[in-house]
């Protein structure tokens, strides 16, 4: 690698920090795919990918993906949560990977929640 | 690129290594494939966590789940579970002592709550041999801001207002020797970093050395900038590979992109560094012996002054300054003196790290500010003292400092505060006893351990040393005398004043502090042939109580010196003759049953053999105790 010059350095340094935004701890939002066995058997890791590949295409560095057990409702699988900060949380069911990525685009970057995909407001704790 | 959605920080400092860390990345890497998730979760190997106690460890991000004791068994369960299907397992969790329910997130452990990090701020967060992951957490910013906007003068005066001291132990304000330094016409002038730790029971240099290289690399090049020096050295004793090992990597890295080196961000100034390795004697952290080490002659120490800042190594202006203090560089140039002036007590400014080890829950890396008091550190951060023993004392500053007992447990810890109870901040090694701890025993192996590393140069160091082991066993041996405990104040403060160097100068610590605060046991020990902690073996022995008994044979057979006598239904009695007092039998007796005794200062009584067991009833559960014959 050839030596850096003070420019060299800062873009060195703001690249880097792309790629150690999930230890800073500040996030946006928050998509949780639900992965109990029932959703892992309906294509719930699709689901994930298409979201990571989402964030990661456009470089966001503010939204959480991650799953959780089961939510009770296996019929539905996959099914994923979305928390946007300051708004009440939305349940998706019945999930492809191209309903991801409009949630993605609609709900997480646009703001609207995709009502067509929606089974209803709240997370299975009661919001 | 698809982003990432769980980064797994495994701690691979030492201690964790130790406990089987890399077994665990490579359990992990395979576990990960194995359910095609290596494209979602990344494993990043950190340095020192700082949760020694619960290593081997890792924390699960972004929501900082923290796992420990973590074994190759378990890691297909927790990666199935928790990182494929999102359950978090709750048995791999920290479970505070006496408590049930497990603590899942890091910032809720009360161990990391009350702590402060400036010199740690990329603990657990980075790969330490990784510069990309320095560079993204800020790092070189402050060399940067140095190279560009700053005069040296003003760097000076920045450090200086920030109030900075010697993190090596005895203090001095770093600005100060800076300047000395700078002031002084002639050249060529040498920094040298001090990774010299040698403190039984404290790794704080080498845990900075192991998780933040960089930081270090950064401070010194700061530090060079600062006195006009184009050399520097880093002196590290080869007891610890890895982070020789680490520090080689991040040098090599730092010059590869022009960090180190001619030139340095084509700014003119011009710098590097290269590493030297101490074979481990003590006395190369005094600062003259390490110069002397480095020179390739024997580590004695010299006459000061001239100070090293005057005259040092190969006899230029040289500033050697401890690992901790030029890692906290950075961050004072970044966020001004001002700022961390306001850290910490009037006379002692910004944190400090200890080694909190011992009789302690806790045990691990602590970066505190300055002010804490000890029972916050003891009872908060370190969560008490382990099975509800009483806390006895607090030996902090390792064989140079004294013993703090009980009864300052609140004093706020800061330089002035530790000299004025008799001990001192040393490097920050801080090992707490319990009441099962003997202060004669224990100012015994410190004296032990100086002796040893006594260099030999001064007389009173060299053979007081000596005196002072030898009274001391005399008395843990059961043959103290009248006067012995006069004879060690006035040998200890002698060898205090006539004494060149720092070993000498504070060795006599732990006989004074123990002597000013536990004088009654040495008392016991001298005139009732009594150890009040039972601990120095010729003053206590074994002894099964008969009424107790219920010769279960556990002990009759555990015993290595086979001096147990009885058999089935016979009372088993302890040959006190043949005895070695390694008190297997007392770790091995059935807690219900309580039969062994230690007894100290008292004859043992005589117990017939031979003589037939009364049988005690197994309590039943909700039961009072009945006791039938």
């Amino acid at each position: 690698m050839a030596k850096l010059t003070l420019d060299d350095l800062r873009k060195k340094r703001a690249e880097a920090q792309k790629s150690i935004y999930l230890r800073e701890g500040e996030f946006r939002g928050k998509i949780t795919v639900h992965m109990g066995t029932c959703g892992i058997a309906a294509g719930a890791r699709a689901i994930v990918a298409a979201f990571l590949e989402e964030l990661g295409k456009r470089g966001m560095n503010d939204i959480m993906v991650t799953t959780s057990g089961c939510a009770g409702l296996c019929s539905k699988e996959p099914m994923a949560t979305v928390e946007m900060l300051n708004s009440p949380p939305v349940k998706y069911g019945e999930l492809t990977p191209d309903k991801a990525r409009k949630i993605f685009k609609e709900h997480i970057v646009g703001g609207t929640a995709v009502a067509e995909c929606a089974l209803g407001l709240g997370s299975e704790r009661g919001s | 690129m698809a982003a990432r959605r769980i980064e797994l920080m495994l701690c691979t400092g030492t201690g964790c290594v130790a406990g089987g860390s890399f077994r665990i990345k490579q359990a992990l890497e395979e576990e990960i494939a194995k359910h095609g998730l290596a494209d979602e979760v990344s494993l990043v190997p950190t340095g020192c966590n700082g949760f020694c106690g619960q290593g081997p460890l890792l924390v699960a991000l972004p929501e900082k789940i923290f796992y420990g004791w973590l074994n190759t068994e378990e890691i297909p369960f927790l990666v199935q579970e928790h990182f494929l299907k999102g359950r978090p397992v709750k048995k791999l969790m920290f479970t505070p002592p006496e408590k049930k329910e497990p603590i899942p997130l890091l910032g809720d452990i009360p161990f990391f709550r009350k702590q402060m990090l400036l010199v740690l701020r990329n603990k657990g967060l980075i790969d330490p041999e990784k510069i990309e992951d320095y560079l993204a957490r800020d790092g070189y910013t402050a060399l940067e801001k140095v190279l560009t906007s700053m005069s040296p003068e003003e760097v000076i005066e920045e450090i200086t207002k920030s109030g900075l001291r010697g993190r090596g132990g005895a203090g001095f304000p770093t600005g100060v020797k800076w300047k000395v330094c700078r002031n002084e016409p002639k050249t060529p002038k040498y920094v040298i970093c001090n990774c010299d730790e040698g403190d039984p029971g404290a790794y704080m240099d080498r845990s900075v050395f192991e998780s933040d290289p960089h930081s270090v690399i950064e401070g010194q090049t700061i530090a060079a900038y600062a006195i006009g020096a184009a050399h520097g050295y880093i002196y590290v004793r080869s007891e610890y590979p890895l982070a020789i090992k680490r520090m080689q990597l991040a040098l090599e890295q730092a010059r590869e992109v022009g960090l180190l080196g001619e030139d340095i961000l084509g700014t003119g100034f011009s710098f590097d560094l290269e590493i030297r390795e101490g074979s481990g004697a003590f006395v190369c952290g005094e600062e003259t012996s390490l110069i002397h080490s480095i020179e390739g002659k024997s580590p004695e120490p010299r006459q000061r002054p001239p100070f090293p800042a005057q005259v040092g190594l190969w006899g230029c202006p040289t500033v050697i300054n401890n690992v901790e203090t030029l890692a906290n560089v950075p961050v004072i140039i970044l966020r001004g003196g001002e700022w961390y002036s306001q850290i910490g007590t009037a006379t002692s400014k910004g944190t400090k790290i200890f080694s909190l080890v011992g009789k302690i829950n806790n045990t691990g890396l602590i970066e505190v500010p300055m002010g804490i008091t000890l029972r916050e550190i003891i009872y908060e951060i370190g969560g008490g003292i382990p099975d509800n023993k009483q806390f006895k004392a607090v030996q902090t500053g390792g064989p140079s400092g004294g013993c703090i007992p009980s009864s300052h447990i609140d004093l706020p810890i800061d330089y002035e505060s530790l000299k004025e109870v008799g001990s001192m901040m040393g490097s920050g090694g801080m090992i707490v006893m319990d009441e099962d701890t003997c202060m004669v025993d224990v100012s015994k192996f410190f004296i032990q351990f100086t002796n040893d590393e006594s260099c030999g140069k001064c007389t009173v160091c060299r053979d007081g040393s000596e005196a002072l082991l030898e009274v001391l066993t005399r008395i843990s041996n059961g043959e103290g005398r009248d006067g012995d405990v006069e004879f060690l104040e006035e040998l200890g403060l002698a060898i205090k004043d006539a004494s060149m160097c720092g070993l000498g100068q504070t060795l006599p610590n732990p006989v004074l502090s123990t002597l000013k605060y536990f004088r009654d046991e040495y008392e016991a020990h001298i005139r009732e042939k009594r150890c009040p902690a039972k601990v120095c073996k010729n003053l206590i022995a074994y002894w099964i109580d008969p009424q107790l008994c219920q010769a279960c044979l556990i002990c009759l057979r555990e015993c290595p010196a086979q001096s147990i006598y009885g058999e089935k239904h016979i009372v088993h009695v302890v040959d006190q003759g043949k005895c070695t007092k390694c008190g297997t039998c007392l770790d091995v007796c059935p807690p219900h049953f309580g039969a062994v005794k230690k007894l100290s200062g008292e004859p043992v009584p005589v117990v017939e053999r031979g003589v037939r067991v009364e049988r005690k009833k197994k309590p039943k559960k909700g039961a009072q105790e009945e006791v039938q014959v």
